[in-house]
Order: C-alpha cells, then structure tokens, then sequence
C-alpha cells in the first residue's frame, strides 16, 4: 500500500513556529529529502530550516542553485531518481520556474513548489504580502493543464500543507503548489506536532512505462537507475517517452490524461473549510490570510445578529465548481476579501448566480475584520 | 557491453538528423567511448537539452534519458547527480543550448566542479530553427540572423569552461573520431566536471552558408584547418584555425 502511518521524524509537541518553519517541517516529516532553492523575501527562511532538519537527521541533500531555473530543474532531475523534492519561492522566482513547471507537468514529476507570495508585479514589495499570485500558480505556463495549489491559513496549516502537499504530489505525479504569502510565512504561531502521519509514498514499478494516458488516474513511475532505459521528454510523447509532435491524436490523449487525473478526482483534492453556512444569507468567501480576517469579520457581524457564513478554500485549485456552485448558490449576496484586485471574486462571478462584492486591498496590507464588516453592513 | 551498436536504439532509425549531420559521429563516439569503457546501461543517465543536438541521446541512446528543456539540462543533471551519486552522468547539449541559454548553469556547473561529463555538439549555430548565429559563431561568418556576416566575437567556450574550475576539458572535432572518443573516455573517468566540446557539422545551415553543403568537404575542412593545442608555437600558428587538444 502506498499510504503509510509513520511516526514523525522530529519531536512532536506544541512548539512556537514561524510559519517559512513550519512548512519546511511539514514538507521534511512528509519524507521530503531534495531541496534546491535560490534565496528571496519572504521565502528564505524556508530555506534555513530545511538545512537544520537534513544536519540534524543525516539525511537529505540540500542545493542552492545560481537561480531559479536551476532550483526547480534539479528538484525535477532528482524526483525521477526516486526523491521527494522542494523548492520556495516568491513571486518573481515563480516567474522564472514556470517553463519548467511545464516541463514537471508535461512528464508528470511529483514535485512541491512553495510561492510564499510578495507584492507585485516585478520587484514590487518584497516584505509585504499580496494575493496576486492566485491566477498566476494556476495558468503560469502555456498549453492545458490542471495543477493543485493548496492555500493554509496559519502556521498550524503550513505544517500540515507541507505534508499534503507531497501526498498530493506523489498520488498524482503532478507538481503541487503551497500558495502562502509574507503575512503567514513570517507569523509566529504555536503548532502542534502530531506524534504520528499519514503519508503516501509514488507507486514506483520498474516495469511501467513512464506515461499514462489513463484519464481516471495517474500511473506508476519507474525511476531513473532501474536500468530500463527510461525516455523521458517534455516533447509530446507516447507512453513509453518515445517523441510524437505531429500526430494530434496522441497529444490529445496526453492533454485529456493531464486534466483528467485531477478533475475525476476533484472531490478527494479539494477541501474547504465552512462555518455557520446552513442558514446563511450572506457568505464571506475567501483564502489564505485574508480568510483570517473574513472568519473574524463573520464571528462580529454574527454578534450583530447578521446570519452571515464562512467558506474558505484550502485547495484553490483545482475548483470543484459543482460543489461550490451547490454551498453558495441559496445566498443572498457573497464578499470575497482579497489582497488583488479582484482574483477569486471574478472565478466565484463566472461560478455562481449570486451577487458577488469584493472587498480589495491593494496596498500590500492585510484586510482587517473592520474593513470588512464595514462593507458588508454598506450593503445590506 | 561489446559492440557500440548495443548502446544504440536502432529501432528508431533513420534518426531525426539531415544527411551528413555530424551528431551523428558524435553519438557514436559516445556509444564507442561507453563500450570502451564497459559500461552498464544502468549505471548510466544521459540529460539533454533542445535543439538538433539534444537528440543524440534521446532518443538515440539506450540507457535512461531525460531531454529537458532548452539550456537547462546541466542543472536537471545536478538534481540527478545529488541523489543518485553513483550514476555516470552524461549531459549533451548544443553550442546555443549550452553556452547561450544555458550559458550560466554551465560556468556554475564547472565551478562547482560537481561529477558530470557535458558533451558540447558545437555546430557554430542553431541548426533546429534555422541557422542563426550563436555565441560559438565566429566573426564574419554568415547565418540566417547574420546574412552580411556576423558582427560579435565568439566564446571560447572550452577555454570559459576551464577557467571557471572544470576537471577536464577538451576540444576535438568530429573528423577527428579517436581522439574524440578518448577525451569522451576519459572525461567520464575523470571525477569532477569535465566538458568536452565535439565541433560538429551542419551542413544544413552553417556549411551551406560558409564552407560546404557536402559532408565530406566540411569534414575535410576541419580536419585541414585545426590544430593541436600541443604543437602551436605562436600566435600565427592558430590564425584562422580550430585549436583542439586537451585543456
Ligand atoms: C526557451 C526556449 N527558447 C527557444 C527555443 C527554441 N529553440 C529550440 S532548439 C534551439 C537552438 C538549438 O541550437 P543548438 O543548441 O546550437 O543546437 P543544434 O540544433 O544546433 O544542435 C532554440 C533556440 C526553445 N525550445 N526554448
Ligand atoms: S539542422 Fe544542422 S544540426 Fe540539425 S540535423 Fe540538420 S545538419 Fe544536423
């Protein structure tokens, strides 16, 4: 069986933690024994705590590369030999990985990518958080595709994320992105370390070929050094790696495994967190920390005597638009609080029939619960 | 394995390549340097890059292979190396994919000096878009992108490699296929980064252009025209001429 329960490699306990900390842990307790990274705020301390986990345990090989480019191509080049693999980033190291985020894609490399997200566009604020990198994780390099992208909320959560993140990674064989931002990635927080985890671990059969065009699910890897003689291309390829780029047949049948590995399996990727929804008139839709300040934003408008509801989305992507369209489409009206200028307020306005009010931040600050509550109670 | 025809993967030929293309020579001076060697196929990873010469080995060579995207192949070797330590790591790119695009992953792979052997097919330009001039293009010469003749110097690209830290370095060409298939050899032997740069043939585009659409006399004008880092006396010695050898 692929799932595992393993007792966690460091102390478990109740530990102060900054969040960069906490998804290194998650990702390190997770089996993650690869890192390659290139340093940028708010993403660096990712970095040194994955060097304190491989000294401390022996194990792990750690690689700061001369960029980006080279981060997120040796986690690719070492995930095949059989390693789960990490990088972290922001914002504009994002930008430079995204061909390569392709080319994991396109060869179906289990991989986890961290975006702790920075104000942008370009070099933008770079200790200040932003949500502007919502789209981006999602459409960042060209042709079709379906990516997961997870969204925690507290530090508690990057640690489990990190954990997750690589289940996902190794269940799908796909790249997994952990969307955070400054905010988080610098907070302190206490979080608990659970004495055991679940974890799952890629089928690995020498014998498969290393493609799939199956669209219900992913196929086992075989690994680089099985001595099988492995064709593994970014090209458009048949099953066994062998490059095909005229046939429109056999990229058709790629593109359709590609999506249909994580659409037919949306409902066990997607998570949501919901509170006070059943009779709900209006709804505080949100991710990330900005959901802090929404569910906050719910608890007073709720002491006010407003029947106002909580959805959050963990997973970001991919969207399980029936299931979202089913939860919000009874409500009267849904605010979407987020630090851009207007992301998932316009993918829930392409969702639901539902009057949808953003309420934006633009200035790289967190969203408070005033700011919200204000709004809603403007349009009620 | 005994005959270099073993390390072939001929159930995909003819290859991808045009008529006289010197990849062709090249990826038999690999398979030649791996039979010599007695190397085993699992011991053995190939890493490429796009373009003409990311071919060689994907599909040509039977032994894993990953062809990955334009310049980035060294830094994909990296992540290979790193975990899987004993593996022989054989990375083959192009002039543009390598000392172009990929131009920074190779000065910091060799100063890094990190066990991988990179194979450079330097067929002074882009052969797979078109002909135009890359960093190993000489001045004066004529591309798709440089039709009145090209204005930048080119990079001594072996002489870069080597003085950012690489192990072994060596510049043959491939009418020169012994010595080639030695420095191949022994740049696999030799641990740390070791870079051998094949200049090959296009006849396609860069002979057509500038010495001949004929294999035979490009091949011949290489041969004329190079010399041995070893017996050059002065600066006249090498006007105009290849230098090869040993670095
Ligand atoms: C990012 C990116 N830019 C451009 C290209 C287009 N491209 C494909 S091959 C190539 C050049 C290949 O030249 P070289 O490396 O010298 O190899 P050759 O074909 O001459 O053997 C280029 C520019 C690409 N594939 N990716
Ligand atoms: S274009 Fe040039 S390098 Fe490419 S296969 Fe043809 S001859 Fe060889």
């Amino acid at each position: 069986m692929p799932w595992k329960r393993i007792k966690l490699p460091i102390s478990p306990g109740r530990f102060l933690v900054q969040g960069d900390e906490a998804v290194a842990d998650g990702a390190f307790c997770a089996g993650m024994r690869f890192y390659a990274g290139y340093p940028i705020t708010p993403a660096s301390e990712v970095i040194t705590r994955v060097q304190q986990r491989f000294e401390e345990s022996g194990e792990g090989v750690y690689f700061q590369g001369e960029d980006e480019i080279a981060s997120i191509a040796a986690c690719i080049g070492a995930s095949w030999t059989g390693v789960k693999a990490m990088t972290a980033t922001s914002g504009p190291g994002f930008d430079l990985m995204v061909e390569n985020l392709g080319y994991a894609i396109f060869t179906e490399t289990p991989l986890v990518i961290v975006d702790v997200q920075r104000a942008g566009p370009s070099t933008g604020q770079a200790a200040r958080p932003s949500q502007g990198d919502y789209h981006q994780v999602r459409y960042a390099t060209h042709g079709d595709y379906e990516i997961i992208v997870l969204s925690p909320w507290s530090c508690q959560e990057l640690f489990e994320f990190g954990i997750r993140a690589f289940n996902l990674a190794e269940r799908y064989r796909v790249p997994v992105i952990i969307l955070t931002d400054e905010a988080i990635g610098h907070l302190r927080e206490p979080v608990v370390y659970p004495e055991e985890i679940n974890i799952f671990d890629r089928e690995h059969d020498p014998d498969a070929p290393p493609f799939s065009f199956d669209e219900k699910d992913a196929g086992p890897m075989p690994l680089i050094g099985d001595g099988k003689s492995l064709l593994i291309t970014g090209s458009t390829h048949t099953e066994w790696g062998k490059r095909v780029t005229q046939d429109p047949e056999v990229h058709r049948k790629i593109v359709k495994h590609l999506i249909g590995k994580i659409r037919n399996n949306v409902s066990d990727i997607f998570e949501s967190h919901e509170e006070f929804i059943e009779d709900a008139e209006i709804v505080i839709a949100s991710y990330g920390i900005s959901s802090r300040s929404g569910f906050e934003a719910v608890k007073r408008l709720r002491e006010k005597g407003i029947k106002a509801g909580f959805f959050r989305f963990k997973v970001i992507w991919p969207m399980w638009e029936k299931y979202v369209k089913e939860r919000l489409s009874g409500v009267k009206k849904i605010f979407v609080p987020e630090m851009n200028a207007g992301h998932l307020s316009r993918e829930l306005e392409r969702l639901v029939d539902v009057e949808i009010i953003p309420i934006l931040e633009l200035g790289t600050c967190v969203i408070t619960p005033e700011v919200i509550v204000k709004e809603v109670e403007a349009h009620l | 394995m005994k005959n270099y025809m073993d390390w072939i993967r001929t159930d995909f030929f003819p290859t991808a390549f045009c008529p006289g293309c010197g990849h062709g020579i090249i990826l038999k001076a690999i398979a030649k340097a791996l039979t010599e060697l007695e190397l085993r196929r699992e011991e053995v990873v190939f890493v490429s890059g796009i373009g003409c010469s990311g071919w060689i080995p994907s599909p040509y060579i039977k032994a894993d292979s990953i062809h990955t995207t334009h310049g980035r192949a060294l830094a994909f070797a990296t992540g290979v190396k790193l975990t899987k330590p004993d593996l022989t790591v054989i990375v083959v790119g192009g002039d543009g994919d390598l000392a172009s695009i990929g131009g920074n992953h190779l000065i910091h792979a060799a100063r890094r000096n990190i066990d991988i052997t990179c194979i450079m097919a330097d067929n002074n330009n882009y052969g797979m878009t078109g002909g135009q001039y890359s960093p190993t293009t000489p001045r004066g010469a004529k591309t798709s992108t440089s039709k009145k003749g090209h204005v930048e110097s080119a990079f001594d690209v072996a002489a870069l490699v080597k003085a950012a830290g690489a192990s072994y370095v060596a510049r043959y060409t491939v009418a020169h296929f012994p010595q080639l298939v030695n420095a191949i050899k022994k740049a696999i032997l030799t641990p740390g980064f070791s870079f051998v740069q094949a200049i090959s043939t296009c006849p396609t585009h860069y002979g057509r252009r500038n010495l001949s659409q004929d294999p035979y006399e490009y091949l011949d004008y290489l041969r004329k025209n190079s010399v041995n880092l070893k017996n050059v006396q002065s600066q006249d010695d090498v006007l105009n001429k290849i230098t090869i050898g040993e670095f």
